[in-house]
């Protein structure tokens, strides 16, 4: 078998350079023209454990991980706290090795460090019998003791770069550009020397496989982000420039981006005590005239609720962020999951009046991160950006010009002094920033920001009238409410006639559809295709509007197919569940795959679950779940 | 040019500039000590030379909380026990605003206690006043923070096996720089501590004692009242951290004996403002940032010409 692709699969242990050598790789395979997607796999630990992360690249544009891999670089754990031992967690040096490598696909290489696996150890996990059975290339090499001869042993990946290069017979021009650029004296030179002789004692070996490494080339400049990237710099092209919070995975990512840069951008990042702090710094900020945002995962975000609901009823505009990780509670910190959507979208008490953009990837991360701060400002109201571990973390290449935007600053719906004189003033000499019926017609009452000479207002959690003051009135009570909650209309009108976040994919008349939100929308999409290579009739929407869901939308492309596939990384089928919620009915039309293992789907196994569904057979994996439709 | 013409603005102030037009009806009950915060309040606004559209009031929730229901300014009635992140933030987005907070003693010591303490220690130029009544009054009488040991209510029917909290040694080991204790049984004291407090550059704790006539009978409504600084019975440095905690100590173990010390009881004066610290390192611009938002000709960078280049 001859992939038209690689998968090239980095194992070792945190602390091994895991991450930067396969971002390195990545972006070394960019240059050379492939387009490429990564996908990182850590556990919830600093040094040791088993951490991988898979580089695909294609001369076509990839949108997923892959199905396995076809190029095994195993480091081995040089951290392992008991590495000749079996551990609690099985044989922790190996891990990087042995586990999964029933994903290594037919024909593949497997690459391991002899240097600091035992060739005795690695006899007893049964490779020799493995390889021969599929056809693997098993390659033994001494990567410790060359990084050793010429510089320090952590030079393991930089000499299993090497010797990937030439048992793929790629060049090394692209990894020799990007160590002198990131490095410099003794470090670049060892590195150099390293890479040379890894791509030597490897081009020796003469191995012989089946891999085609594609050759590709790009029609205009390119760039390697990840998702925490993009709503990092959406944020501060749509004007952001305070932000607030706390630490906690994955959130993290975007938090540190924003830190590091804010203050060249001329604004201000504040690490608070919590995460109740953290969003009400948020909201001050933004009451005080500046485009604010705070965030935080699961367990954060869940102290953030009575914040949350503040905004919604002072109408303070504010933008949230929530990396979800898998839940409940602590859950698997490092792990992805598409569970907290739930959470997200009703959290805080009394009726809740936000605004959910789920972006896709790394493209949407940042234009939807635009939409969500122009629509909160725009409309006073909170808006939160939901992704996941996986976005946060995967990186991929798109054209530079994707970020080639005008920024836009614009506070939104505040008044400036002069019109706050003409504006309404309560006897009591107050402004009134609270008006049931705006004068433009909209449910958008504009606000005067501290400062501002006669706009003082009183914002209070509390019902009040139209200046702001505590009102029990039930006349006034339904004028508020109508008033806030209509915002939602007026949002999705607002967003049906200039940006809609879904998108479609496949064959218009098909007769079956898979209905996806969020991070698991590529891979969908790959499947999709695959499926209609298969002879099947498929095709998929992304929906990333959750709140103010686009009913219109998602109803008639509903109204379309015979039946579909809702695919989400959760147990309880939430999306799918919002989807019945929202349209009130198609409850025999939907059925689910779910997959919630702390692994993100595989194209192979969504095209598994599509025609298992279709044949009314069960499903082969075990790492899955499919619940059919009402009635089935 | 500034958007925000209030700020600085060169004026004779009236006291009565802080009264709402149309006063409404106070929620508090007659005789509450909270009437004597607003008076105070009110009466420091002239000395300290603000105007009502330069002063943001942050509350938070419970009785105490309705303050700027009452105060005309720009106010801001949180949620409970977060006055003070929501205050912190909006005197770093606009540091020329007159950012003040107030809440109660379980919105400032018992639920919002962290944040209390976090912003004391980040010293941020503002002024934090705690009605301290020893009890919950809004929910009707239950044990407070600074309810004493044994005290007796509906939730606590034994009595409180708790020490209260020592607000003052708190605050003074948090980090405020300007830390005193009044009453609202003394309203010349208090207007003259709350005007102190305002002008000092850092974060100012005011812990004021207001009787609940309604719950807290047993606290006699805090009279009669000793201020430290007029008695010849304590003599002490105010800007000497040890002889500060001495007094503190003291002020709190008297006031469960029955005895009010009132007065300034730390002042630290070379400590410099969170948001000086943070603009020299570089952390924060120099113009206030509010103000760019109005400000038609500000340039605003963007991340394709800034941060893409890494990424290529």
């Amino acid at each position: 078998m001859t992939d038209n692709e690689l998968i090239w699969r980095i194992a070792g242990g945190s602390g091994d350079g895991i991450d930067s050598t396969s971002q390195n790789f990545a972006k070394a395979l960019m240059w050379s023209g492939l387009n490429v997607f990564t996908h990182r796999h850590y556990p919830s630990r600093i040094r040791g454990g088993h951490t991988y992360v898979e580089v695909r690249a294609k001369d076509e544009p990839v949108q997923s991980r892959g199905d396995g891999y076809n190029f095994l670089l195993a480091l081995g754990d040089s951290f392992a706290r008991n590495p000749q031992e079996e551990a609690y967690y099985g044989k922790e040096e190996l891990k990087p090795l042995y586990e999964n490598f029933d994903d290594l696909r037919e024909g593949g290489v497997l690459l391991y460090d002899e240097g600091l696996l035992d060739d005795e150890d690695v006899d007893e996990i049964g490779l020799e019998e493995a390889a021969e059975e599929n056809n693997w290339h098993v390659v033994p090499m001494d990567l410790r003791g060359i990084a050793k001869e010429h510089g320090r042993e952590i030079m393991r990946n930089t000499a299993g770069i090497g010797a990937t290069a030439a048992i793929l017979d790629i060049s090394t021009d692209e990894f020799e550009k990007l160590i002198k650029q990131n490095m410099s004296g003794d470090m670049q030179e060892a590195n150099l020397n390293v890479l040379h002789d890894a791509y030597e004692a490897a081009s020796e070996l003469d191995i012989d496989h089946d891999i085609e490494v594609p050759e590709g080339s790009h029609d205009e400049e390119q760039v390697i982000l990840s998702g925490s990237n993009a709503i990092s710099y959406g944020a501060i092209d749509e004007g952001c420039r305070f932000i607030s919070g706390y630490p906690m995975t994955p959130w993290t990512d975007v938090f540190t981006i924003m830190s590091q840069h804010l203050p060249e951008f001329g604004g201000i990042s504040e690490q608070v005590e919590d995460e109740i702090a953290a969003a009400a710094l948020a909201l001050g900020a933004s009451h005080a005239g500046v485009k604010a945002m705070s965030g935080s995962s699961g367990g954060g975000f869940a102290l953030m609720s009575e914040p949350l609901g503040l905004a919604e009823m002072t109408e303070t505009p504010i933008v949230l962020v929530e990396a979800m990780r898998a839940g409940p509670s602590t859950g698997m910190p490092t792990k992805p999951e598409q569970a907290d959507l739930e959470h997200v979208l009703y959290t805080s008490q009394g009726d809740s009046a936000r605004v959910v953009f789920a972006p896709a990837n790394i493209r949407e991360c940042y234009t939807q991160t635009r939409s969500a701060f122009r629509i909160a400002y725009e409309y006073q109201i909170p808006a939160i950006v939901i992704y996941d571990q996986k976005i946060q973390g995967e990186l991929r290449n798109l054209p530079a010009s994707h970020f080639d935007e005008e920024p836009n600053a614009d506070p939104g719906s505040v008044l400036t002094e002069e019109e706050i004189q003409d504006a309404a003033h309560h006897t009591s000499g107050k402004f009134q920033r609270f008006l049931h019926e705006p004068e433009d017609g909209s449910n958008v009452s504009p606000r005067s920001v501290p400062g501002q000479k006669d706009g003082r207002f009183l914002a209070t959690g509390n019902e009040h009238n139209p200046s702001g003051h505590i009102s029990e009135d039930p006349e006034n009570r339904i004028a508020q409410m109508n008033r806030r909650l209509g915002k939602l209309d007026d949002i999705r009108a607002d967003l049906d006639e200039n940006a809609s976040h879904q998108t479609y994919h496949g064959p218009e008349d098909a007769d079956y559809g898979i209905l996806v939100w969020g991070s698991q929308q590529g891979t969908v999409f790959e499947a999709v295709d695959r499926l209609n290579e298969n002879g099947h009739s498929v095709k998929a929407l992304g929906v990333s509007d959750m709140a103010p869901y686009p009913k219109e939308e998602v109803s008639e492309w509903l109204e379309s197919v015979d039946e579909a596939l809702v695919v989400e990384m959760n147990a309880t089928a939430q999306f799918r569940g919002l989807t019945q919620k929202e349209l009130g009915k198609y409850g025999d039309k939907l059925s689910s795959l779910l997959k919630y293992n702390g692994n993100p789907f595989e194209p192979a196994e969504i095209v598994d679950g599509f025609e298992s569904s279709i044949d009314g057979e069960e499903l082969a994996a075990s790492n899955m779940k499919y619940v059919p439709a009402a009635g089935d | 040019m500034s958007a925000f013409s209030a700020i600085n603005e060169e004026r004779e102030i009236e006291r009565d500039e802080f009264t709402p037009g149309i006063e409404p009806q106070a929620t508090w009950c007659p005789g509450c000590g909270d009437f004597g915060v607003l008076k105070a309040l009110k009466q420091a606004m002239p000395e300290v030379g603000k105007n009502p559209d330069e002063v943001a009031l942050f509350t938070g929730i419970g009785c105490s909380g309705k303050l700027n229901s009452y105060f005309n300014s720009y106010g801001f009635h949180t949620i409970h026990g977060r006055s003070l992140p929501v205050a912190r933030a909006a005197k770093l987005a606009n540091p020329n605003l007159e950012v003040i907070a107030a809440g109660g003693d379980g919105d400032g010591y018992g639920i919002g206690g962290n944040h209390t303490i976090h912003t004391a220690r980040e010293n941020h130029d503002m002024t934090y006043i705690v009605f301290n009544n020893e009890i919950f009054g809004l929910t009707k009488g239950q044990t407070s923070p600074t309810s004493p040991k044994g005290h007796k209510s509906k939730t606590q029917p034994h009595g409180s096996a708790k020490s209260p909290i020592r607000p003052l040694s708190q605050q003074l080991n948090a980090g405020a720089t300007y830390i005193a204790r009044t009453a609202a049984v003394n309203p010349n004291q208090a207007k003259e501590i709350i005007a102190e407090a305002i002008e000092h550059d850092g974060f100012a704790h005011i812990d004021f004692l207001t009787q609940c006539p309604t719950w807290n009978k047993d606290a006699k409504h805090y009279v009669p009242y000793t201020d430290v600084q007029q008695s010849d019975e304590f003599d002490f440095d105010v800007s000497d951290r040890a002889e500060a905690a001495e007094m503190m100590r003291k002020t709190e173990e008297r006031l469960y004996e029955g005895e009010v010390l009132t007065g300034r009881m730390y002042i630290e004066d070379e400590r410099p403002s969170y948001g000086e610290e943070k603009r020299q390192i570089g952390e924060m611009p120099e113009e206030p940032l509010a103000e760019r938002y109005f400000d038609e000709d500000a340039e605003w960078e963007r991340t394709y010409d800034n941060l893409l280049e890494h990424h290529k």
